[in-house]
């Protein structure tokens, strides 16, 4: 019971703290952590497919780009209004990426990983080559959403609260999902196939639909990185970002809901900041940090209040009825070849 | 026990949020009345430039930029007001130049925008800035662009000589000496190597020159080499090497490789000495064609001329590990030396004073080739500099060849 009311109480605390961001921060400062939010769904998605099902996808990327373009394409040149943008932008991905799920289904692990890589390096080429459409290498201008009349807010401050309306829905989904029937059958598929199958989960459709889903989700986050920006180009979906995502769901915590935003915060906020400390050595600075928070905490910053909790409850006998053990985040499996 | 954590997680909440607060959403402005960015001693701008990634070269030129300020500085400013010029990295990625952008304005308040570098990068935020109305000036890309609208963009302007004049220098200069020629184009896919090209067509429009092959690359391409065995392969006798410095280096390289001698002209944006030249070996560049528009440090002629004296005394002072040799410090030398002339030729310190400034201008910028001056006139002419000289590479180093041609347009 407690630790419910605490999980609520911490829920309830991080959203007040989220609703304040934009009246506190400068017009810069909200327009970094509207891009937080942004960076939290595409992670979110990630971690669906990574923390939670084991697969290894290094091309989310491919995925974000796919929604960012959709959604710039929608707006500035069939004049679709941009709210609408956001869930045809996911739905397109959700397509992509069963139709990218089915192969999926008879790779695993490092060979799918490969396979999605050749994506995301493959991506960001096409849309340069097919610049009539997109612009090419010099990027697409999109109109930024703009607060209505009534509303007394600054431009940043609605885009902040817009992109926080999208995330907060994404993240109740994906907390819905993952502890509902699918939830526990794409964690079935990970700690165990064989055992799996034999209780009944298809194998073939829960790989697909969280693939599926996680692409899905980056298609919404790349919709969501338009209306932050205001604009798209091949260069912010190289190999990088697709990078910067999974080190985000790692240093967040893998299979948690709540490291997607610790993530999210780790990879927006770290560059920027390594960047001032040394323009020039901005990757050593970053590449440091991150091994130095690998090092200390390695199930991730969503291990840290459970690490805490687990460090407090050797000091007190165990409650019963809690729905998890206070064990670490699961690391991801490497294949141990064809069974 | 459990109500302890409970208090200990309200209690780390409410931290965050007091810090938060604390924070604040309204910074301190400067000095009452004025724009943001400038006080009665000091003046705050900001650039984005690539520090990092394929076109990292270019950041000598804001090591330039930063020596003339700290001279400026150090002989008491303009006016009274030290310049503070900050420099973000952008790695010449447009979604990171915007980013950059947005953070001088919103967050450094800088008082203008001074050579952001490359123009997708600078495509990128012209609308946002000229939103904000803060002013994008003597941006560092040779864009035709930004001259070419005075009126949609009046916040925005180039500096050096646009590609459109740099091409139709070219032009005049085959027309006089190769009129028959056919030429092989190797150009960077983007707003840049299109530019070019798209002005060195319509300048050879009603001449003889003709163009036999053209092949392009990505600036993220890591080679150009397959590129470069289709433009040798054709029966061009001329070479237009619309690249960037790494692949100018590359571009020269293999057509030594290949043993292409053909009159090989290379577009100015490539034509280091140091970062492109001697790397790919100085045999390997003998009689390619330039066009050049300031001093270059190493031209014999200009080894006592006073403004070479200043800008060599003045680097090794400021930025002691900066090679003087390397062109784009003097590139960076001489935009800021404008910049620093134009904000002397405001009329009160405000960012609209600073554009009526810019838009009416004409200076002799001392390191600049003489002959060539920094020209504006309001909507009528927004190209601050319209003329070059053809310059050739002998022996060692670079020479000028005949005169300055003006390419006004």
């Amino acid at each position: 019971m407690t630790e419910r009311r605490l999980r609520i109480l911490l829920v309830c605390g991080v959203v007040a703290v989220a609703l304040l961001i934009p009246f506190l921060f400068g017009p810069y400062r909200v327009g970094q952590f509207t891009l937080v939010l942004v960076y939290a769904v595409a992670v979110l998605g990630l971690n669906l497919l990574v923390g939670y099902s084991g697969q290894i996808s290094l091309g989310h990327g491919a995925f974000f780009a796919l929604g960012a373009y959709t959604a710039a394409l929608l707006i500035e040149k069939a004049s679709v209004p941009y709210l609408l943008s956001v869930p045809a932008a996911g739905a397109l991905c959700f397509a992509a990426g069963f139709l990218f799920g089915v192969p999926a289904l008879r790779l695993h692990g490092l060979y799918l990983a490969l396979v999605t890589l050749g994506l995301a390096i493959a991506l960001p080429q096409l849309i340069k080559r097919f610049d009539g459409l997109t612009e090419g290498t010099q990027g697409l201008t999109v109109e930024q959403p703009a607060p209505p009349g009534w509303l007394p807010l600054e431009d940043d401050q609605f885009l902040y609260l817009l992109c926080l309306a999208v995330a907060a829905v994404m993240f109740l989904i994906a907390w819905n999902l993952m502890r509902g029937q699918l939830g526990r059958a794409v964690k079935a598929v990970r700690d165990g196939q064989i055992a799996a199958s034999t209780l009944g989960v298809d194998l073939a459709a829960t790989k697909t639909r969280v693939f599926a889903v996680s692409a899905g989700y980056a298609g919404v986050g790349g919709a969501l990185y338009v209306f932050a920006l205001g604009f798209v180009a091949p260069e912010a979906f190289t190999l990088t970002i697709s990078f910067a995502f999974l080190a985000a769901i790692v240093v967040g915590g893998l299979a948690t809901i709540s490291g997607a935003l610790f993530g999210a915060l780790f990879i927006e906020f770290v560059p920027v900041y390594a960047s001032d400390v040394n323009e020039a050595l901005t990757g050593v600075v970053y590449g440091g940090v991150l091994i130095a928070f690998m090092w200390l905490l390695p199930e991730g910053a969503a291990g840290l209040p459970r690490r805490l909790r687990g460090l407090a409850a050797l000091r007190r006998p165990r409650d019963e009825g809690t729905e998890e053990p206070h064990v670490a985040a699961p690391a991801p499996r490497v294949p141990a070849g064809k069974t | 026990m459990r109500g302890n954590w409970r208090v200990v997680w309200l209690a780390l909440l409410a931290a965050l949020a007091l810090s938060l607060a604390a924070c604040g959403r309204d910074d301190d402005e400067g000095g009452g009345g004025s724009d943001p960015g400038i006080t009665d001693d000091s003046i705050k701008i900001g650039g984005s430039y690539p520090f990092s990634g394929p076109a990292s070269a270019y950041r000598s030129i804001a090591e330039g930029a930063k020596a003339h300020f700290k001279f400026v500085n150090g002989n008491g400013g303009v006016d009274g007001r030290k310049i503070e010029f900050i420099t973000l990295d952008d790695a010449y990625e447009p979604p990171k130049a915007l980013q950059n952008a947005r953070r001088l304005i919103q967050q450094e308040e800088v008082f203008a925008l001074f050579n952001t570098l490359g123009t997708p990068n600078n495509v990128a935020i012209w609308d946002y800035v000229n939103e904000q109305e803060v002013p994008h000036v003597f941006v560092a890309t040779g864009a035709s662009l930004w001259g070419e609208d005075v009126k949609s963009h009046p916040w925005t302007i180039g500096w050096q000589p646009d590609y459109v004049t740099e091409s139709q220098v070219y032009a005049d200069f085959l027309d006089e000496e190769k009129p028959n020629a056919k030429v092989a184009v190797l150009y960077q896919n983007d707003a840049f190597g299109e530019d070019l090209l798209n002005g060195f067509k319509s300048a050879i429009e009603g001449t003889d020159i003709e163009i036999v092959a053209e092949e392009s690359y990505e600036v993220t391409d890591p080679t150009v080499s397959s590129q470069m065995a289709k433009l040798a392969s054709s029966d061009a006798d001329t070479f237009l090497n619309i690249t960037t410095p790494k692949f100018s280096a590359q571009a020269i390289a293999a057509s030594a490789k290949l043993g292409w001698k053909v009159l090989h002209i290379l577009n100015n944006v490539g034509a280091s000495k140091a970062l492109v030249l001697e790397p790919v070996g100085l045999e390997n560049a003998q009689g390619i064609v330039s066009t050049s528009y300031f001093m270059d440090p190493e031209d014999p002629q200009w080894a006592d001329d006073p403004a070479m004296t200043e800008y060599k005394q003045a680097l090794e002072q400021h930025s002691a590990r900066a090679n003087p040799n390397d062109p784009f410090h003097v590139y960076g030398w001489a935009v800021a030396n404008t910049m620093v002339e134009a904000l002397e030729g405001m009329e009160e310190p405000t960012r609209e004073a600073l554009m009526d400034s810019i838009r009416d201008m004409d200076v002799e910028i001392p390191i600049l080739l003489p002959g060539i001056t920094v020209q504006t006139n309001g909507t009528e002419d927004g190209y601050p500099i319209e003329a070059m000289q053809i310059m050739q590479f002998q022996g060692e180093n670079w020479k000028l060849q005949g005169e300055v041609i003006q390419a006004p347009h």
